[in-house]
């Protein structure tokens, strides 16, 4: 493992994301999605919300981080707060 | 909405697909991610950097005009070879050993590799022994592909075009050759125009064929390396210095493996977003075509 350089920021990124998906997992198992419309132009499931999600917080946190003078913890609160919303109203 | 009862036993299934996939591509992108936030000398000394890569990538004018030219470059050979390939493919003979002959012909220049297409179109477009640039300089234009900007644009867009085009030509003639002789007839009985058969029986039909063949072409040419690199090298100045040759400039050239780590992923994203994006929007079309047709 030593190879792959962690570092402790890194490890929580990725750990969350496994714990998402684990999570999604146990939660399609509980009770199984149903494909609905929401605010998104398109019909999409629990998983195509938490995916659109993902992507639009990897583009916010470039965004805040490459043109604003922003600090990263408030482009992780505005993700979060958007994954959020898309997979309640999404 | 059906009823239909899932089993989803059959993903245990991907498993071993999933375990490769792990090994070649997700466990790799891990290290670049862990890569991107560090200034590694080794394995032992390493320094955290936060997001200053990104900061510096983003903000790096010769990164965002080699972007710029990257999307340039891949909308524009699109647009070519799309409706180039589904003419070419309407074109084609149907049966017969005509029709083996010309699926030979035309898969050809698939199967030559990339950088020897690169050196092909470099000996090609030379003033002195190339056939095309010393007929175009007979003719009385500049041609010079080390000189002009516009001259090394057009080449590799042409480049490009001899070579990819008989990929979506092949896909949109297994497409075409797919749709029963039924529909035809009835086209026949209404005495359909050609456009007509084209736009409402071929051309729908093509849609899946398309949507495999318009990822592919994108993917291929946004990540497109070796071809302009033999031909140009990227010049002249940067003018075709596209986002792969950038990468390798930093990664290989420098050996600045933070920046270019954080250049990958940025990178990543675009292809991610932009598939994502040709795949949703044309599935839709698809399913808001079925739900038409039910």
């Amino acid at each position: 493992m030593e190879w792959m350089v962690w570092t402790t920021s890194t490890a929580i990124f990725f750990a969350t994301i496994a714990a998402l998906l684990l999570g999604m997992t146990a939660w399609e198992i509980a009770s199984p999605t149903v494909e609905r419309k929401g605010f998104l132009p398109i019909a999409t499931t629990r998983g195509d919300r938490l995916f659109i999600g993902l992507v639009c917080a990897a583009y916010i946190h470039l965004v805040v981080v490459g043109f604003t003078p922003f600090n990263l913890w408030l482009a992780l609160a505005v993700s979060i707060l958007w994954l959020v919303i898309l997979m309640r109203w999404g | 909405m059906n009823h239909k009862v899932y089993n989803n036993r059959a993903w245990w299934l991907i498993l071993p697909m999933l375990l490769l996939v792990a090994f070649s591509a997700i466990i790799p992108l891990m290290t670049v991610v862990n890569y991107s936030v560090q200034d590694v000398f080794d394995t032992h000394t390493r320094f955290f950097t936060g997001v200053e890569w990104f900061e510096a990538t983003l903000n790096d004018p010769a990164l965002q005009m080699a972007l710029l030219r990257q999307f340039a470059f891949s909308f524009t050979v699109l647009a070519i070879e799309v409706p180039l390939g589904i003419g070419i493919a309407l074109l084609m003979p149907k049966r017969g050993w005509q029709a083996s002959a010309v699926l030979i012909l035309v898969t050809m220049p698939l199967l030559i590799p990339w950088n020897v297409v690169g050196s092909i179109w470099q000996i090609f477009t030379r003033g002195d022994i190339g056939l095309m640039g010393w007929g175009l300089r007979e003719l009385g234009y500049g041609y010079n592909i080390t000189r002009s900007a516009t001259d090394a644009w057009g080449t590799i867009i042409l480049m490009d075009v001899w070579h990819w085009t008989p990929l979506i030509a092949l896909l949109c003639y297994s497409g075409l050759r797919s749709i029963p002789d039924a529909y035809y007839q009835a086209a026949r009985i209404d005495r359909a125009s050609q456009w007509a058969v084209f736009r409402y029986i071929q051309l729908p039909k093509l849609t899946n064929v398309l949507v495999i063949g318009v990822l592919l072409r994108f993917m291929h040419s946004f990540m497109i390396y070796a071809e302009p690199f033999v031909l140009t090298g990227g010049g002249p100045g940067s003018s075709t210095t596209f986002l792969s040759q950038s990468l390798t400039t930093m990664a290989i050239g420098q050996q600045d493996l933070g920046p270019s780590a954080a250049f990958s992923i940025i990178y990543f994203l675009i292809i991610l977003l932009v598939c994502w994006v040709f795949y949703t929007a044309i599935m839709n079309l698809q399913k808001d075509k079925q739900q038409k047709g039910t």
